[in-house]
């Protein structure tokens, strides 16, 4: 029989089999640590640091860390959701988010954590960065000015010799993800369906089929993102 | 007790976070009990006649008219409120932030499909009359300090009802989750 250990989060008693990750863990004991690199199903990557938790006095990403006997796991303080506010902030200020014109607005993932956490404004300067849209794949849409660097789209899509679909093109800030031009051509139906899920923000949209779930009806318009879990 | 004076203005914005003032529906009249409004466009009062404890702000700063006009709202309001996407983002209007300036204007003046050809001594309006475009938009806070912030485009009529409710009342605002939302 599996190692069962106990440990704690903001001094709930939890339980989890040894090994799994915090994230994981939380979940299982119906405790919300929010997300937006990670998918799943998907390898952890651990780069948003939107999960961070503390413990031991250390902050630490619960999508990749595992859990530990008697470990004491800070996850809802005040301090952990205003650094995690603050990283949605400078997502916010780092790209060019119109959400009023934005297709994904209502279902997206960084917008449900803005509202989640209550950001009325970013406490950073806008940058407004220069970003190119890429319409030639007949399937799908790139608009850049709206993505997050959250590579899931690269980690997930994968065509039958799982060769990755999605790329990283340039450095540093200027970094952007591309198609493959090659490979993006043949993107089948289910693929770019696919696509458009995996990606959080509206970075990668569905071609001829704007606007798709009316206001009112979009995943984020009635409750906050998180809210199927408790605690 | 006096009331408390309101104010407001549109900048670069496209009057629809006016609007929402107004969808709040029969409640103006308990509004128009509890506050006196003062330079707006609302009752067309042109300069502030007196100082004012609420000024409300739609849209960003594209010119230099907008900015002459927020200061003078700074000047004159006790807590300056950015009310809108526009105001505290820039918005739709910013969507031109990231091309140059010049390339804005030779777009729209000279270049673009709508005047190509029809603007033969290839002028670009630059007469002191017109207010200086400004290289982008600026959010409010960029160029003013701005007190509150309530997002939305345009921003819900309970928002701003709870906003200056609990601005008046001195209680805390109420902010249920489906009043906050930028689209
Ligand atoms: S991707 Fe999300 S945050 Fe960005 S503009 Fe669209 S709805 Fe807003
Ligand atoms: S396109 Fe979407 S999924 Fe891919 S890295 Fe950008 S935000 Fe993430
Ligand atoms: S979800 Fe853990 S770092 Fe992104």
């Amino acid at each position: 029989m599996a190692d069962i250990i106990n440990f704690t989060i903001d001094g709930k008693e939890c339980v989890a089999e040894k090994g799994t990750l915090i994230l994981q863990a939380a979940q299982e004991n119906d405790i919300y640590i929010p997300t937006l690199c990670n998918y799943e199903g998907v390898k952890p990557q651990g780069s948003c640091r939107i999960c961070t938790i503390k413990t031991n006095g250390q902050f630490v990403t619960a999508c990749t860390t595992p859990v530990a006997d008697g470990m004491e796991i800070e996850n809802n303080t005040e301090e952990i959701n205003d650094l995690r506010k603050s990283i949605i902030e400078l997502l916010f200020v780092e790209g060019n988010h119109f959400c009023p014109a934005c297709e994904m607005s209502g279902d997206c993932e960084l917008q449900a954590l803005a509202y989640r956490f209550q950001m009325m404004v970013p406490r950073f300067t806008f940058q407004f960065p220069k970003r190119e849209i890429d319409a030639r794949n007949p399937k799908i849409l790139m608009d850049s000015n709206r993505c997050i660097r959250c590579k899931r789209c690269i980690r997930a899509i994968k065509d039958e010799k799982e060769r990755s679909i999605f790329a990283f093109h340039g450095r540093g800030r200027n970094i952007e993800v591309h198609i493959d031009p090659d490979l993006g051509s043949k993107l089948t139906d289910e693929l770019a369906e696919r696509s458009v899920t995996i990606c959080p923000v509206g970075a990668i949209l569905p071609r001829e089929k704007g606007f798709r779930t009316p206001i009112g009806q979009r995943k984020f318009d009635h409750e906050p993102i998180g809210s199927e879990y408790k605690y | 007790m006096s009331k408390p004076v309101i104010a407001t203005a549109t900048l670069a914005g496209c009057f629809g976070c006016h609007m929402s003032i107004l969808d709040i529906d029969e409640k103006i009249l308990d509004l128009i009990e509890l506050v006196e409004f003062n330079k707006s466009p609302i009752d067309d009062i042109k300069n502030f006649t007196k100082k004012c404890d609420i000024g409300l702000i739609e849209g960003g700063c594209c010119n230099s008219e907008n900015v002459h006009v927020l200061k003078d709202f700074r000047k004159n309001c006790n807590t300056l409120i950015s009310l809108g996407e526009c105001a505290i983002m820039g918005g739709l209007p910013a969507c031109r932030n990231p091309i140059p300036i010049k390339e804005c204007l030779e777009e729209a003046y000279l270049n673009g499909p709508s005047v190509k050809g029809h603007n033969e001594s290839g002028i670009i309006p630059n007469d002191d009359e017109i207010p200086m475009m400004l290289d982008k938009v600026y959010p409010c806070h960029e160029i003013v300090k701005i007190d509150y912030f309530l997002p939305g485009c345009p921003p819900s009529a309970e928002l701003i009802w709870n906003a200056l409710t609990a601005l008046i009342t001195g209680n805390e605002m109420e902010l249920p989750y489906e009043v906050i939302k930028f689209d």
